[in-house]
């Protein structure tokens, strides 16, 4: 027992050490350790003061380090500002780059201290040594303090014409610190017109990091004119692009998606000095060129040219997906755009997309949206044995994902219906609870789509009543039970069964048991009539839903004045339902395209949705949308009341629960279906405020501002 | 672009914190400790909370974390988050907590490098280790005379290279490395087999050599054949569905006529990737036979076949077999190599050092299982392969020719390497 106390203890401090100083360097550490616990009396800076002023080297410097480790932590150390300022001036660089790390992160904390700063950033930026001069401008355009900023102009104009091309692109960067800090100064001065100029530089390293500065300059400005690419910067940018380093050729290929070319001459060029990049093997270049071409493509006119192109944009496409599990979740995201604006793009190419059984689970669910977009008559037999293998894995959500998936097969190729109805029961079959109720989930819409074809499976799935415990998989049997009570004997009896439950069941499962009982009495009058009193009776006298209520109401009152309308109503003809393969609309699509490789196409947002100018930002989208829908309701105050009405005595709300709730923010962009889709992966992450992509979901929208002032918090 | 940088170590200490802009503060790092360290289920490599999205990597022990505030090109930053762990690697030899804690400085002195404003610059290692090195005094020594050279070359046409290299003998070294994946249904067919290929290069060339590199890529010795106008058959030649070249290879020559012509860095280096699809030889063919015997034993019979020529031989074969979640005890009878029941991995793992081509091995056994309450079925994962085959190319892809030209004229020796090995290489059963 005491040696086990013992050794308790050891861990203890062990521990107790790692937590102060994470990061360390082993040779500190060995020093560092008797002093260690002296330090206490006096307090750590005490001592790290007494060493950044020794008269040691060495000990200067090791000092320094551990002032950068304890920043790292999180600790407060900008007491030490000036002891350690005062080894700025030193012919070791790494010391030098040292302190310069500490500067960039304290000199907002002691502004009038960063004065003395300057004089040695400035003789640096006259050094001989090339790497000091880039080192002294990049780090002085990273100090945000006013002070400085006066300091900053003489030698950022001189290191923007420096000799030597690393000072050149180093200075570039740096003009775009400085608007960033002070647009009119950078303007004033005539930094930005020199970056301008920049973009005809002979290196073209320096080429893209003008590029670079002057694109963020553009889009921070309000005027919008700092950077317009014309036809003779155009051709300067496609001979730097070949000869720049991968990041260099990614800011010149952004910077290309944001041109027009003036005519199809030009894009036919443009495109065949872009297609060679696709050949990189950094698949971000590759995605940036997928960008410009899929972007030039519009203004083309020749068919064959648009054919041919397509051809080539599948195999790089292909390649992405043999890069890291992130990397391949962006392309897979981004292939998923691609497809809905060229639907022929990758038909042969199914297979690539089978899931791996180690795959991580975002790249899962992204390949099975894909594989669900190709599928067509030819391949649909793999698909369903593929889909069928994925049914009996161990990830829940991506097993109900696969299940979701056939169904959405059988209803978008008629031909395979059957088949997969088939591959349903046998995975009935299996009896796993979770596989057997999304199966009966996804044969009620298979229902929708082929009424009276597959009513022999009806018992089949009644004997999996007991099984089921979640409200989509009940609604969807007391749907298909109302649907066709005049074909199920007992259809009566099953009602009853749950009826005893009634008060304990989800507002899903009693709306669609109201409806359920509503059908199966003018299906069957004779013998239900007590059945459908006992539920409308509690329905609307003791159920506290008002939805339900109403929904009660709405029918009794139906039945007791007109038993005939009431049939023409409740058993009309359902409108027929389809697979949204291609969800996005027209011009959210086009936005996308515009936006491939970034946040906006991995979450199938445009951009302002997610983004903002701190919470301020995010609190004027939430307004916006607020507001338009105000107007809309305003507009058509009419349609929009009758319509959710409508929906609901149709039983329309039966898809996805996420279909009902019109997200504020796609109403704000114009497009209120499209992006509540039914996207299996949003019912995941709701609920909680994380946003996860592909979208948030519209109730997460609330918590994102709550998020949003959490992170301002900090 | 990336406003901020970090890495974590498993327990969400921050070993390295950098700020890139202002838009953020330091103790945004905490966010992303709470909301994605410390939750088990996170299923996006991207999160996005307010305005500030989070990218994370996990790579050995650590989270490599960038943030951003604006719409960032997702594609860039993964690969950008990729490329620091590669530098790592080639700086540390493995970029493990470890690693980062014992280099922090140098870590630190390596993103002020690579990332300015948020913005990617030169990240090729071999520049990089010019002037960023683990002795600072040695790089004090060597600025003084070379940063100019240095500099031109960090930001010149041929980064990758320095002009002043000089060997006694100039050689390089070709390594063909395939990996195969295999995916086959239970019933024996083959749902997908391609294979995806490395050309690695060491290159010890002296001066500044253009290299002109040649396969049998189909496509090429087509163009080539008809433009002869010969009729001589390319039936040796491989069809390379993509592929994509290290940045020293000039793109727009291979995109006009195919020819792979480059200036290559210094030392070891991936010259190309490419994936092919038709005709890929698999090495071996796996036939399971498993019976799962009412509820208390499955019987295995594994059979495995190597496909290739007598004269080569398949290295650390590895047959890893699914095993049920509750198996209590299992016999098993191997032929050859070594075969035991692993239970933390519920697997049997068959092991065969050597593997000679046309040959057969069998391995039979049988499971005894423990009773279970849950009624659910056995989700029988697939085989899974792992091995290496020397001098077998899956895809037949041949090197035909390696020229160099160098100023000086001197004459080189090129050796060739073929290897395959298993990617994932798996058999439903």
């Amino acid at each position: 027992m005491t040696s086990l106390r013992a050794a308790d203890i050891i861990f203890d401090t062990e521990l107790y050490q790692t937590r102060i100083l994470p990061v360390i360097n082993a040779s500190i550490m060995a020093v560092s350790k008797p002093r260690f616990f002296t330090t206490t009396k006096k307090g750590e800076n005490y001592e790290l003061r007494a060493d950044l002023n020794s008269e040691y080297r060495d000990r200067r410097k090791d000092a320094i380090k551990k002032v950068i480790a304890n920043m790292t932590v999180g600790k407060d150390v900008s007491g030490l500002f000036p002891d350690v300022l005062k080894n700025m001036q030193t012919d070791d660089l790494e010391q030098k780059k040292l302190v310069y790390l500490y500067l960039m992160n304290y000199a907002k904390t002691q502004p009038e201290l960063v004065i003395l700063a300057v004089n040695t950033f400035v003789k640096d930026t006259d050094d001989t040594n090339p790497l000091i001069r880039a080192l002294a401008i990049r780090t002085m355009g990273c100090i945000r303090v006013e002070k400085i900023i006066d300091y900053l102009c003489e030698p950022l104009r001189k290191c923007l014409k420096d000799d030597n091309p690393y000072v050149r692109k180093t200075a570039a960067i740096c003009v775009a610190k400085l608007y960033d800090l002070n647009p009119d100064l950078a303007i004033e001065n005539g930094f930005v017109s020199i970056l301008q100029d920049m973009v005809s530089d002979s290196n073209p390293m320096v080429v893209a990091n003008a590029v670079t500065a002057l694109a963020e300059i553009h889009e921070a400005s309000s005027t919008k004119d700092i950077f317009v690419i014309n036809t003779p910067t155009l051709t300067k940018l496609l001979v730097a692009l070949n000869e720049c380093t991968e990041w260099g050729r990614i800011s010149i290929l952004t910077a290309l998606a944001e041109y027009k070319p003036v005519d199809y001459k030009e894009a036919e060029h443009a495109i065949e000095r872009v297609i060679p990049q696709f050949q990189h093997a950094n698949g971000s270049v590759v995605l940036s060129a997928i960008k410009v071409v899929m972007i030039y493509m519009r203004t083309i006119r020749n068919e064959e040219l648009t054919k041919q192109l397509v051809r080539k944009l599948a195999p790089p496409l292909v390649t992405l997906l043999s890069s890291a599990p992130e990397v391949q979740y962006v392309a897979l995201r981004n292939i998923n755009i691609i497809l809905q604006k060229r639907s022929d793009i990758l038909q042969n190419e199914m297979r690539v997309f089978f899931c791996k059984y180690n795959d991580p689970p975002y790249v899962k669910m992204e390949k099975l949206e894909i594989m669900i977009k190709l599928a067509n008559e030819k391949n649909v037999d793999q698909l369903l044995s593929e889909l069928k293998e994925y049914a009996s894995e161990v990830d829940v959500d991506f097993v109900r994902k696969s299940v979701r998936a056939i169904g959405q097969c059988a209803i978008k190729i008629d031909e395979a219906s059957e088949r997969c109805i088939n591959v349903l029961l046998d995975l009935i079959d299996t009896k796993v609870n979770y596989v057997v109720q999304e199966a009966i989930v996804v044969i009620k819409d298979i229902f929708r789509k082929y009424p009276h074809k597959y009513e022999g499976i009806i018992p089949v799935l009644c004997q999996n009543l007991d099984a089921l415990d979640e409200p989509e998989a009940k609604a969807s049997l007391i749907w298909i039970i109302g649907e066709y009570a005049e074909r199920i004997e007992n259809a009566d009896e099953l009602i009853v069964s749950f009826l005893d439950t009634f008060r304990d069941e989800n507002s899903q499962v009693e709306l669609q048991l109201v409806t359920a009982t509503v059908k199966l009495f003018l299906k069957k009058p004779q013998s239900t009539k007590n059945i459908v009193q006992r539920v409308l009776q509690y329905a609307t006298t003791e159920c506290d839903n008002p939805d339900i209520r109403d929904r009660a109401y709405i029918y009794w009152r139906l039945l007791s004045t007109d038993p005939q309308a009431a049939k023409a109503v409740v058993l009309s003809e359902k409108p027929p339902i389809s697979v949204q393969s291609n969800n996005i609309s027209g011009s959210l699509l086009e936005d996308l395209i515009s936006n491939i490789s970034t946040l906006a196409s991995v979450y199938h947002k445009p951009p302002e949705t997610f983004l903002g100018k701190g919470r301020f930002g995010a609190d004027a989208v939430q307004r916006r949308a607020i507001e338009e829908q105000e107007e809309a309701s305003r507009e058509s105050p009419i349609q929009a009341q009758t319509k959710s009405n409508i929906e609901n005595l149709l039983d329309l709300d039966f898809s996805d629960p996420s279909t009902l709730t019109t997200s504020p923010i796609s109403t704000a962009s114009g497009s209120s279906a499209p992006t509540a889709n039914v996207d299996d992966l949003l019912d995941l992450f709701s609920g909680s405020n994380i946003t996860t992509s592909p979208g948030q979901s519209s109730s997460t929208h609330q918590n994102n501002n709550l998020s949003n002032d959490l992170v301002s918090l900090f | 672009m990336i406003s901020a940088f970090f890495i974590y170590n498993q327990k969400g200490e921050v070993l390295i914190s950098r700020l890139y802009r202002q838009d953020l503060k330091r103790s945004v790092a905490d966010i992303f400790r709470i909301q994605v360290i410390s939750n088990t289920d996170v299923r996006s490599p991207i999160i996005t909370l307010g305005s500030t999205s989070f990218f994370h990597v996990r790579h050995e022990n650590l989270y490599i974390v960038a943030v951003t505030k604006c719409n960032a090109n997702a594609a860039l930053v993964f690969e950008f988050c990729y490329r620091l762990i590669n530098i790592g690697k080639a700086y540390f030899g493995k970029l493990d907590e470890e690693a980062v804690k014992n280099n922090f400085v140098l870590v630190y002195e390596l993103l002020d490098e690579i990332l300015d404003f948020g913005y990617p610059q030169n990240s090729e290692t071999e520049t990089l280790k010019l002037y960023i090195t683990t002795e600072g005094v040695k790089s004090e020594r060597a600025l003084k005379e070379d940063s100019s050279k240095i500099t031109i070359q960090a930001t010149g046409a041929t980064s990758w290279r320095r002009s002043d290299i000089k060997y006694r003998k100039n050689e390089a070294f070709i390594d063909v490395i395939e990996s195969i994946n295999l995916l086959m249904s239970t019933t024996g067919t083959i749902l997908r087999a391609d294979v995806s290929g490395q050309i690695m290069m060491r290159a010890y060339l002296s001066g500044t050599p253009e290299c002109k590199f040649g396969l049998n890529d189909k496509l090429l010795l087509e163009k080539d054949t008809s433009q002869k106008g010969g009729s001589r058959k390319t039936t040796n030649a491989v069809e390379i569905d993509d592929c994509q070249f290290h940045q020293c290879v000039k793109l727009g020559k291979f995109d006009s006529d195919r020819t792979i012509s480059f200036v290559p860095p210094d030392g070891e280096f991936e010259l190309m990737r490419y994936r092919t699809t038709e005709n890929v030889n698999l090495p071996f063919r796996v036939h399971p036979v498993v019976n799962e015997i009412g509820k208390s034993r499955v019987e295995y019979r594994i059979t495995v076949k190597a496909n290739f020529s007598q004269k080569l031989y398949a290295n650390n074969v590895l047959i890893r077999i699914p095993t049920p979640l509750n198996t209590a005890n299992i016999n098993l009878r191997a032929a050859a190599g070594k075969a035991k029941y692993v239970p933390a991995e519920n697997s049997i793992v068959w092991k065969i050092n050597r593997f000679q081509g046309q040959s057969e091995v069998t391995l039979s056994g049988e499971a005894e299982l423990s009773a279970m309450t849950i009624k659910k079925a056995w989700s029988r994962p697939p085989i899974s392969m792992d091995f290496q085959v020397l001098m077998f190319t899956s895809s037949g892809l041949l090197v035909r020719f390696l020229k160099v030209f160098e100023k000086s004229n001197y004459t080189s020796v090129k050796w060739v390497r073929y290897m395959t090995k298993a990617g994932s290489y798996q058999v439903r059963f």
